[in-house]
């Protein structure tokens, strides 16, 4: 147990979901056949998700600051329809009537921020506002008709990267760049760390608990790098998943490694505090907000890509795929606690639930009916162990040396 | 004349698991007594007051309870209220939205035919609460009282389940000195109608006040108890035997050298912002020296706090006008982040809602008022924060193994200590400090006092608010009084005493001291 804390990295609560999410995946594979762990699956899996992510990207955000975005599905169809009706309409470029939809997200965003930020109306009154106007607006505009959207968009919502360089590597070559840029970045990052560690902390990893650490990472990149690129010819890691990706490590940054990241923890943790200690409160309140409606508007594009056209009723209940991701993600409902990171595990522990599923025959009543035993189950499971103490179901399974004796010995030593 | 003994506490041990939190703990109460436990945060005093009301129940702990003649097990809080024992927490415990009436009877309603019977219960109510000193409308929510007559209430409705044993955790520590001083008068009263009270505090000056009886508790053990008479307590024994060692002074040694006038605050108004034209603070003008200490003396509800954080960024009431000078020029601040900035510094009073996050951990808190000084390449840099948190680790001795422990954690002198390293790491010229050794054990008081001196050497000026006399008196070069909001006069240290101070912050026209408590507006 000591060892695989080592490599870990001591913390092993925040991978409880991930050794969850890996098993999902592993009795799905089973279940349906093998079906789970193909190229096309997992790329449609992840082109056909990636919205929604990107949506729970904002929402964590929403959430930590202690409020809640209802209106993001209204505003991701809203601003996907204006792009669709200026191009065709006004014969706008489509990187013009992406502008556009993008702009409409921000104007959104903007409206709802200053109800909440300077008129101090909950999130959740003012955004349930904005998810009825905009519903209401989307169906009102469009007439109730789908509007086809510019061909080239389909890149953003379900493209793959090119095709070059030699062929005997034997898959999508982009891909193949992509996996290994990651591997080299993951390596060199713990490395850093690592040898930085010395002069901070005093205190070093150990170099064996590092380099199975990235070995063991590696391999799983590696696996996935061949999953994705060793698909039928023309397919790759797909463009809305590297969208995706570009988004995490942007977002990641910004909520870990910036003034305005920690204000917004500052603020859902503990609003008095935070002002009191030079956060603007109703600044942070605005901006994360706004944010969240243009990445609804960016989500919207991606959507419309996908699908080639605007529909009327495009982003119904997205708001609460994003809101259960994040939660299944440990974030709290109170505020002040959630990560990109485990935000991004628990939506993807949506979609491979989607995904299996439906590879098994499940049909959707009873695939949302299943999602929301998950949620109850992730989240009570979350506060029971926030109760208990306990960390994590690997701490449960391997329980220290010392534990036992404690749990052996209630009443402790008589010495 | 001996009462007879109303509870024995007879070998009390209670183990969690690694800690032996009570060793063979003997307390013993008789009728109609004032028994005071005292000790430091942490040497068992509340396990003690849990295990005696059911909290813990019986059979998790060690020894033998025997009350009113018999022996007790306690298997709830229930059982224990039944009995006539009722504790009266450190946090007070109502809701604030409801009525007094509905408080005092909350699970103990006064029911006729199935329903609720509100007009007995009000009568009820009016009855207790004049009982307790009280003469207010028994329909007035509780948010719109003051801590101390919320305290009162709270007694109110102990006596309601007619309460034989009454238990105070450290009831004086969030009410200011009338407050403080129409408690006690209460527990005397309670006291010739046969209520036995323990209290628990750290205010020895109280103790010594009203305690018949005292019990020093230290690390789990009874360290020393013995009955006093009331107005004659050996202080300074129980101080020897809290800490174990004597404490030969409270407040360490410190000579000041007050260089130029760096700070200076003309003609500050503050309107509250819940009632228009009403004045917290009126044409309050004050100065303090570099290296100096000015203590601000005032009764709660006097505005101290709400001058104290307007000036800091307004971030308190409607700025009416005044003006501020850093180092003799005019500066203009409008929000906290320009008053950090300016060199300012505030630590809140209300260290859990105002001063902490507590979800945070150590590292992220003493960085969390000045971000900026952890930038690297444009992005908050891990290791300088932590090279930051551990440098105020070690130099202010905060009690922890590592800076990546939660700060809710931690006891009430080191999350104190958090909150000054997070000032201390923004640089500031000015401290203000606003009762920075609040519900703090004595040895952890002592070694914010030597910090307090040691920015002091610096050449910091420090703004000390406290409700406690003796600290500013013991702490402060130049004490400023304040009265509703208006400052009532300067004294130097050499020239302050208890009684002059108090008539000052009562504005000798004003009589007694009856009118700090219905002011009481925080």
């Amino acid at each position: 147990m000591k060892y695989i804390k080592q490599v870990l990295g001591g913390d092993l609560r925040q991978y409880t979901m991930v050794l969850a999410l890996a098993a999902l995946i592993i009795i799905f594979n089973i279940t349906s056949g093998g079906r789970m762990l193909t190229s096309s699956n997992f790329q449609n899996l992840l082109s056909g998700n990636a919205y929604v992510l990107v949506l729970a990207l904002g929402m964590l955000m929403v959430i930590v600051i202690g409020q809640i975005d209802l209106s993001v599905g209204s505003v991701a169809g809203f601003s996907g329809m204006v792009m669709a009706l200026v191009a065709r309409d006004f014969n706008l470029p489509w990187w013009l009537a992406v502008l556009v939809a993008l702009a409409i997200g921000v104007i959104v965003g903007a409206w709802q921020g200053l109800w909440v930020a300077k008129l101090g109306i909950p999130g959740f009154i003012t955004t349930l506002g904005g998810m009825m106007i905009l519903r209401g607006g989307v169906i009102w505009i469009s007439k109730s008709i789908s509007v086809p959207a510019p061909a080239e968009l389909k890149l953003f919502g379900a493209g793959y990267l090119p095709e070059w360089g030699p062929a005997f590597t034997g898959m999508n070559n982009s891909t193949l760049l992509l996996g290994i840029i990651a591997i080299a970045a993951f390596a060199l990052t713990q490395l850093q760390k690592r040898a930085r560690s010395v002069s901070v902390t005093g205190t070093k990893e150990p170099l064996w608990a590092v380099v199975v650490r990235i070995i063991l990472v590696g391999a799983v990149i590696c696996y996935f790098t061949w999953l994705f690129g060793s698909g039928r010819p023309g397919t790759s890691f797909p463009v809305p998943g590297l969208i995706l990706v570009i988004l995490i490590i942007i977002y990641h940054t910004i909520t870990e490694r910036t003034k305005f990241g920690r204000h917004i923890y500052a603020v859902g943790g503990n609003k008095s505090a935070a002002a009191l200690s030079g956060v603007n409160v109703q600044r942070t309140y605005f901006l994360t907000m706004l944010n969240m409606s243009f990445l609804a508007a960016l989500a919207g594009i991606m959507f419309v890509g996908r699908s080639t056209a605007a529909g009327p009723s495009d982003g119904a209940g997205w708001e609460m795929d994003a809101i259960a991701s994040v939660f299944i993600g440990g974030a709290a409902v109170s505020g002040g606690i959630g990560t990109i990171l485990a935000t991004m595990v628990g939506g993807i522990v949506m979609a491979v639930l989607n995904s299996g599923l439906m590879l098994m025959g499940v049909g959707a009543d009873r695939t949302q009916v299943i999602k929301g035993f998950v949620l109850l189950a992730a989240v009570a499971f979350d506060v029971y162990n926030k109760v208990h103490g306990r960390s994590s179901i690997i701490g449960r399974l391997f329980p220290d040396k010392e534990t036992k004796l404690n749990e052996g010995n209630p009443a402790g030593s008589d010495s | 004349m001996e009462n007879p003994l109303i509870l024995q506490m007879q070998s009390i041990t209670k183990v969690f698991p690694g800690v032996r939190a009570l060793d063979d703990v003997t307390l013993e109460v008789r009728r109609g007594e004032i028994h005071a436990i005292c000790g430091e945060n942490g040497a068992g005093k509340s396990t003690l007051m849990k295990v005696l009301s059911g909290v813990y129940p019986y059979g998790t702990y060690e020894g033998r309870i025997i009350y009113m003649g018999s022996e007790m097990t306690f298997k709830n809080i229930k059982e224990s209220e039944n009995a006539g024992i009722a504790i009266i927490h450190q946090e007070l415990t109502m809701i604030p939205e409801l009525s007094i009436t509905e408080n005092i009877f909350m699970g103990n309603e006064v029911v006729k035919h199935g329903l609720i019977d509100w007009d007995a219960a009000r009568h009820l109510t009016k009855e207790l609460l004049e009982r307790v000193g009280l003469t207010i409308d028994p329909d007035t929510q509780i948010k719109h009282l003051g801590v101390g007559q919320q305290q009162l209430v709270e007694i109110a409705k102990a006596l309601s389940k007619n309460v034989k044993l009454l238990i105070l955790d450290e009831p004086t520590s969030a009410l200011n000195e009338a407050d403080s001083e129409n408690l006690l008068g209460l527990m005397r009263d309670l006291k010739t109608k046969d209520i036995s009270c323990i209290m628990i505090s750290h205010k020895l000056n109280e103790i010594a006040a009203i305690s018949d009886a005292v019990t020093v508790i230290r690390d789990g053990h009874t360290v020393d108890t013995y009955a006093v008479e009331a107005g004659n307590v050996d202080e300074d024994r129980i101080i020897r035997s809290m800490v174990g060692r004597s404490i030969e002074n409270r407040y360490p040694e410190h000579e000041s050298h007050p260089g130029e006038i760096i700070f200076e605050v003309s003609d500050w108004c503050v309107e509250d912002p819940r009632v228009a034209g009403r004045l917290v603070c009126k044409n309050s003008s004050f100065y303090v020296r570099a290296g100096e200490i000015v203590g601000f003396a005032g009764l709660m509800g006097a505005g101290r706090t709400e001058l104290m954080r307007s000036i800091f960024g307004r971030n308190y009431g409607n700025y009416l006008g005044g003006t501020i000078k850093i180092k003799g020029k005019q500066v203009r601040i409008t929000s906290v982040a320009s008053a950090i900035k300016s060199g300012i510094a505030y630590v809140p009073e209300d260290r859990k809602n105002l001063g902490l996050n507590l979800i945070d951990t150590i590292r992220k808190t003493i960085v969390s008022a000045n971000l900026k000084a952890i930038k690297r390449g444009g992005l908050l840099n891990a290791d300088e924060e932590f090279r930051a948190a551990e440098e105020y680790r070690k130099s202010l001795n905060i009690k922890a193994s590592s800076v990546d422990i939660g700060v809710n954690t931690l006891s009430g002198g080191n999350q104190q200590k958090v909150v000054l390293g997070k000032w201390m790491f923004t640089e500031p010229e000015i401290l203000i400090l606003d009762e920075p050794t609040r519900g703090i054990d004595v040895g952890a008081k002592y070694e914010i006092y030597r910090l307090i001196h040691a920015l002091a050497n610096q050449g910091k000026a420090v703004i000390l608010i406290s409700s406690e006399l003796p600290e500013l008196l013991g702490m402060a070069d130049r004490i400023y009084t304040i009265f509703e909001g208006k400052v009532t006069g300067v004294l130097d240290r050499r020239e302050a005493d208890q009684e002059v101070l108090m008539r000052r912050m009562t504005d000798t026209s004003a009589t007694g001291s009856k009118s700090g408590k219905d002011g009481n507006a925080s």
